[in-house]
C-alpha cells in the first residue's frame, strides 16, 4: 500500500509532456466521474451496489496505456474507471448507473455488469474472482488464434482468496497463455483487511507454486505501473505465459455506497490523500517540471467536469429502457 | 480345490467384453498380482491380475471371443498341489451384478433388412418421421460413437470449435466419448485440462467470449457443481446483462444422472436444475440418432447449451441416419410410439424405459404414447398438449427427484393447456425422494424403472 512503498517523493526522469498531461486528464476523468457517480446515487439516481474507484486511478491508467489495439480487459465490479480508461463513452457508461436505455448494456446491466465488444472491455462482473477464469479464457482464444493480443484481468485482494484465481492461474502457466494478472491491493476486502484475510499478505507472490513471475509495485504512481505494466505485458505477448503484478493501492471510499468503513481510522485515509495521493502527485511533477501550470490544469479540470455533468444529465434524460427489452437478449436467434 | 477365474467388470456399468489375450498359457505357474490376460471394454484395454496362487490348469473362453459376460468362467487354476490335468469347472450362476441396470438395447424394430428405423405405432403401422428423408438408409451406431462423430463433424466444419475437459485427449475420454478426436486434431483443439471444473469451465465462458466455439466435457454433471457458477453467472446471464453484446456460444456436455452403484454423489440428474435457468438450452436426447444431431445443433447454437447424455446409454446401439449433416433443431419433442389411451413424457434413459412400459401396457390393452422430450428448455409442451388432447391421460417419468422436478413443470403445463381434456390428474414417476443409496436393492428401489412406469399409467387409466 501506498503507505509502505510510496514514502520516497517520487523523482521521475523528465516527463514527456503529452504523456504525463494524458495521465492527468485520464486520471481526473475518472476521479470526477466517480465524484459525481457518488452524488447520483446519493441522490437516488442510481440504485443497487455502486463501488467507486476513486484513490486507485493510476492503476488502470497506467496499465491500460500498455495496450495495443486488440487486446482486451476484464475486471471485476469496481469498473467504472476500467471503462473510462478504455476510452468508453462516460455518457454511456453513467447511463448504465442509472438503468437508462442508453447504458452500455441497455439499462439491463448496471454498475457491475457493463461491457464494449467495440472496446474490448468484458466486463464489468459481480460475481468476485470469476474474471480470472474469464480472462484467463480470452487469454486462450488469443493463443489459439495466434493473434498476438494479450488479455489484462484485474482483481483485488479480496478476489485473490478464491480458488477460482488458482485455478486460472496453473492453466494459465501450463500452457502459457498471454495474460497479464493485476491485483489491485486495496487493503481492505470490503472491510476485512489484507493481513486479516490473506495468510501471505504479499500477493504478487501467490504465484509462485505455479511458477509465474510477480512483483509489487507503487500503485499510486501511474509512471511506476506503467514501467512494470510494459514489462508484464510485453513478456505475456512474447508468448512466456502469465505475469502477475500486485499494484499496492488504496481506496478512499467504502467498498460499496452503503459501507460506513468503521474498519479503519479516518486518518489512515486522511493520510494516503494528502501524501500519496497519485492525482496530485502527478500534479505536482508536472508543475515542477514546467510541463503546465497550475492554471492550465485547473482548466482541464474544468472542462472534465463539464464533461461529466454533461453525462450526468445525458444520463438522467435518457429514458428508461421500452417494456419490450425486458424480454430481448436472453438468447441469441439460431441462423437457419 | 480348483479355483475358477471369472470374467470381471472392470467399469461399475460394464456387463460384457471381449477376451483380447491370455498373457499366461496353460501350466504355467501364476503368482498373485500376475498379469493373466487382456480385457478389452468398449471403452479401454484391462489387464486382469490373478488374485490367487497356483498353475493355470484349463483356460476356458479362447483369446479372440467377444460378448464374453461378467462373471462367466474364463479360466481355471488348480490351487498347489493339485493335479492341474483333473480339475474341472465350477458352475456358476448368472450374476445378480448389473440386476438394477436393465437395459432395451434396441426399443424400436428395426423393420426389414432395408435398414430403414421407421416409428411404430400400436398396430406397428410406421408412422413417417418429417426430419428424415424417405429411403434413407441408416447405421447402427453405439452412442458414444454417434456424440464422436458429431463433434468431429462439427470441428471439421467450423474451426472454432475445441473441445477441453479432464482426460479427453489422450486417455481418448473417461467414457470414451472422444476417441480418436486428439489423433484427428491435435492437441491445440484437443485440450485435457487438469482437475479443475470451476477453472475450466471459466475458461471456457472466457474462450467464447473471446470468439472461439469450446465444448466443455464434465467427466459426470455431478462435478459441474463446482463450475455451475460460470454456467449460469457468467455463461447464461451475461448476453442479457451486456444488452446483447456478450453471446456465449458454448457446450457444457457430459453424463448426468444416475450410473451404476456409484453413490449419491456420482448419480444426480439435473435437468430440472439448469431448466430452471433463462439464458441457457438443456438438451438431453435419448437414442444415437437424436443424441448426434442435437449435438450438432448445440455446436452451432451462439447460446449457452447444457447437453446432458447417459452413462448408462452410452453403450446402447441405436439406428443413425446414413446422411451426411443431420441436425435437428434445439426445443422439438418427438413422439417415439403413438397410442391413444395414455401419454408418457420422457427425457434420457427413461425414454427407454417408457417405451417398454408401452410394450407391456399394450399387452394389457392400454394403448400408450411416448414422447419423448429430448429438450427440456426450451420444453415443447405444443407437442405434449397436443398428445394429451388426444390420450386425456398423462404420466410424466423422469430420472430426477420428484420436487420441483420436470414432472412437476410438464404437470403444471398440460393443467394450464388441457385442462378440459385430462380424464385424471397427471402422475409423476420420478426417483425416490433420498440421495441415491450405494445398496443394490436400495438403488434398484430408489430409480424409476418401467414397472413404476406401468403401475402409474395403469392408475391414471383406472375406470377408463
Amino acid at each position: 500500500m501506498a503507505k509502505a512503498t510510496t514514502t520516497k517523493r517520487r523523482v521521475s526522469p523528465k516527463l514527456k509532456r503529452d504523456e504525463a498531461l494524458k495521465f492527468y486528464r485520464d486520471m481526473l476523468l475518472i476521479r470526477r466521474f466517480e465524484e459525481r457517480a457518488g452524488q447520483l446515487y446519493g441522490m437516488g439516481h442510481i440504485a443497487g451496489f455502486c463501488h467507486l474507484y476513486i484513490g486507485q486511478e493510476a492503476v488502470v491508467t497506467g496499465m491500460q496505456a500498455c495496450l495495443k489495439d486488440g487486446d482486451q480487459t476484464i475486471t471485476g465490479y469496481r469498473d467504472h474507471g476500467h471503462m473510462l480508461a478504455c476510452d468508453m463513452d462516460p455518457k454511456g457508461v453513467m447511463a448504465e448507473l442509472t438503468g437508462r436505455s442508453d447504458g452500455y448494456s441497455r439499462g439491463k446491466g448496471g454498475s457491475m455488469h457493463m461491457f464494449s465488444r467495440e472496446k474490448n472491455f468484458f466486463g464489468g462482473h459481480g460475481i468476485v474472482g470469476a474474471q480470472v477464469p474469464l480472462g484467463t479464457g480470452l487469454a486462450f482464444a488469443n493463443k489459439y488464434k495466434n493473434n498476438g493480443n494479450v488479455s489484462v484481468a484485474y482483481f483485488g485482494d479480496g478476489a485473490s482468496n478464491q480458488g477460482q484465481v488458482y485455478e486460472a492461474f496453473n492453466m494459465a502457466s501450463l500452457w502459457d497463455l498471454p495474460i497479464v494478472y493485476v491485483i489491485e491491493n486495496n487493503q481492505y476486502a470490503m472491510g476485512t483487511s489484507v493481513q486479516r484475510h490473506a495468510s501471505e499478505t504479499e500477493l504478487y507472490k501467490r504465484g509462485i507454486s505455479f511458477e509465474i513471475e510477480g512483483e509489487d509495485v507503487d500503485g499510486m504512481d501511474v509512471y511506476a505501473v506503467k514501467k512494470a505494466g510494459e514489462k508484464a505485458v510485453k513478456y505475456a505477448r512474447s508468448g512466456k505465459g502469465p505475469y502477475i503484478l500486485e499494484m499496492k493501492t488504496y481506496r478512499y471510499r467504502g467498498h460499496s455506497m452503503s459501507d460506513p468503513a468503521k474498519y479503519r481510522k479516518r486518518e489512515e485515509v486522511d493520510d494516503v490523500r494528502s501524501h500519496h495521493d497519485p492525482i496530485d502527485g502527478l500534479k505536482g511533477q508536472i508543475i515542477e517540471q514546467g510541463i503546465a501550470t497550475e492554471a492550465d490544469l485547473k482548466a482541464i479540470d474544468k472542462e472534465l467536469r463539464a464533461r461529466v455533468k454533461d453525462a450526468a444529465d445525458f444520463s438522467l434524460q435518457s429514458p428508461e429502457p421500452d417494456a419490450s427489452e425486458l424480454w430481448t437478449d436472453v438468447l441469441l436467434p439460431v441462423e437457419a | 480345490m480348483a479355483v475358477d477365474i471369472l470374467m470381471p467388470a472392470l467399469s461399475p456399468t460394464m456387463e460384457e467384453g471381449t477376451l483380447a489375450k491370455w498373457l499366461k498359457a496353460e501350466g504355467d505357474t501364476i503368482g498373485a498380482g500376475d498379469v493373466i490376460a487382456e480385457i478389452e471394454t468398449d471403452k479401454a484395454t484391462m489387464e486382469v491380475e490373478a488374485v490367487d496362487e497356483g498353475v493355470l490348469a484349463k483356460i476356458l473362453v479362447a483369446e479372440g471371443t467377444e460378448g464374453v459376460k461378467v462373471n462367466a468362467v474364463i479360466a481355471v487354476m488348480a490351487e498347489e498341489g493339485e493335479d492341474a490335468g483333473s480339475v474341472e469347472a465350477n458352475p456358476v450362476p448368472a450374476s445378480p451384478a448389473n440386476a438394477g441396470a436393465s437395459e432395451t438395447k434396441s426399443p424400436v424394430p428395426v423393420v426389414g433388412d432395408s435398414g430403414m428405423r421407421p416409428l411404430v405405432s400400436r398396430d406397428n403401422r410406421p408412422l413417417t418421421n418429417p426430419e428424415i428423408p424417405d429411403g434413407t438408409t441408416f447405421t447402427d451406431t453405439v452412442l458414444r460413437d454417434a456424440l464422436r462423430d458429431a463433434m468431429a463433424e462439427e470441428m471439421r466444419r467450423d474451426e472454432a470449435v475445441f473441445i477441453m475437459g479432464e482426460e479427453v485427449a489422450e486417455y481418448q475420454g473417461a467414457y470414451k466419448v472422444t476417441r480418436e478426436l486428439l489423433q484427428e486434431f491435435g492437441d491445440r483443439r484437443v485440450v485435457d485440462t487438469p482437475i479443475t471444473e470451476h477453472g475450466f469451465a471459466g475458461l471456457g465462458v472466457g474462450a467464447a467470449f473471446g470468439g472461439l466455439k469450446p465444448i466443455v466435457e464434465f467427466m459426470t454433471f455431478n462435478f459441474a457443481m463446482q463450475a455451475i457458477d460460470h454456467i449460469i453467472n457468467s455463461a447464461a446471464k451475461t448476453l442479457y446483462m451486456s444488452g446483447g453484446q456478450m453471446g456465449c456460444p458454448i457446450v457444457f456436455r457430459g453424463p448426468n444422472g444416475a450410473a451404476s452403484r456409484v453413490g449419491a454423489q456420482h448419480s444426480q440428474d439435473y435437468a430440472a436444475w439448469y431448466a430452471n435457468v433463462p439464458g441457457l438450452k438443456v438438451v438431453a436426447p435419448y437414442d444415437a440418432a437424436d443424441a448426434k444431431a442435437l449435438l450438432k445443433a448445440a455446436i452451432r447454437d451462439p447460446n449457452p447449451v447444457i447437453f446432458l447424455e447417459h452413462e448408462l446409454l452410452y453403450g446402447n446401439s441405436f439406428p443413425v441416419p446414413d446422411l451426411d449433416d443431420y441436425v435437428l433443431p434445439i426445443g422439438k419433442a418427438a413422439v417415439k410410439r403413438a397410442g391413444t389411451d395414455v401419454t408418457l413424457v420422457a427425457y434420457s434413459r427413461m425414454v427407454g424405459f417408457a417405451l417398454e412400459a408401452a410394450e407391456e401396457l399394450a399387452s394389457q390393452g392400454i394403448s400408450a404414447e411416448v414422447v419423448d422430450l429430448r429438450s427440456i428448455r426450451p420444453l415443447d409442451l405444443d407437442t405434449v398438449v397436443e398428445s394429451v388432447k388426444k390420450t386425456n391421460r398423462i404420466v410424466t417419468c423422469e430420472e430426477g427427484w420428484r420436487h420441483m422436478g420436470v414432472g412437476a413443470e410438464i404437470a403444471a403445463g398440460v393443467t394450464e393447456f388441457a385442462f378440459d381434456y385430462l380424464d385424471a390428474p397427471p402422475m409423476r414417476v420420478t426417483q425416490k425422494d433420498v440421495p441415491l443409496p450405494y445398496a443394490g436393492n436400495l438403488e434398484a428401489m430408489s430409480l424409476p424403472g418401467p414397472a413404476d412406469i406401468v403401475e402409474a399409467a395403469k392408475a391414471v387409466c383406472e375406470g377408463m
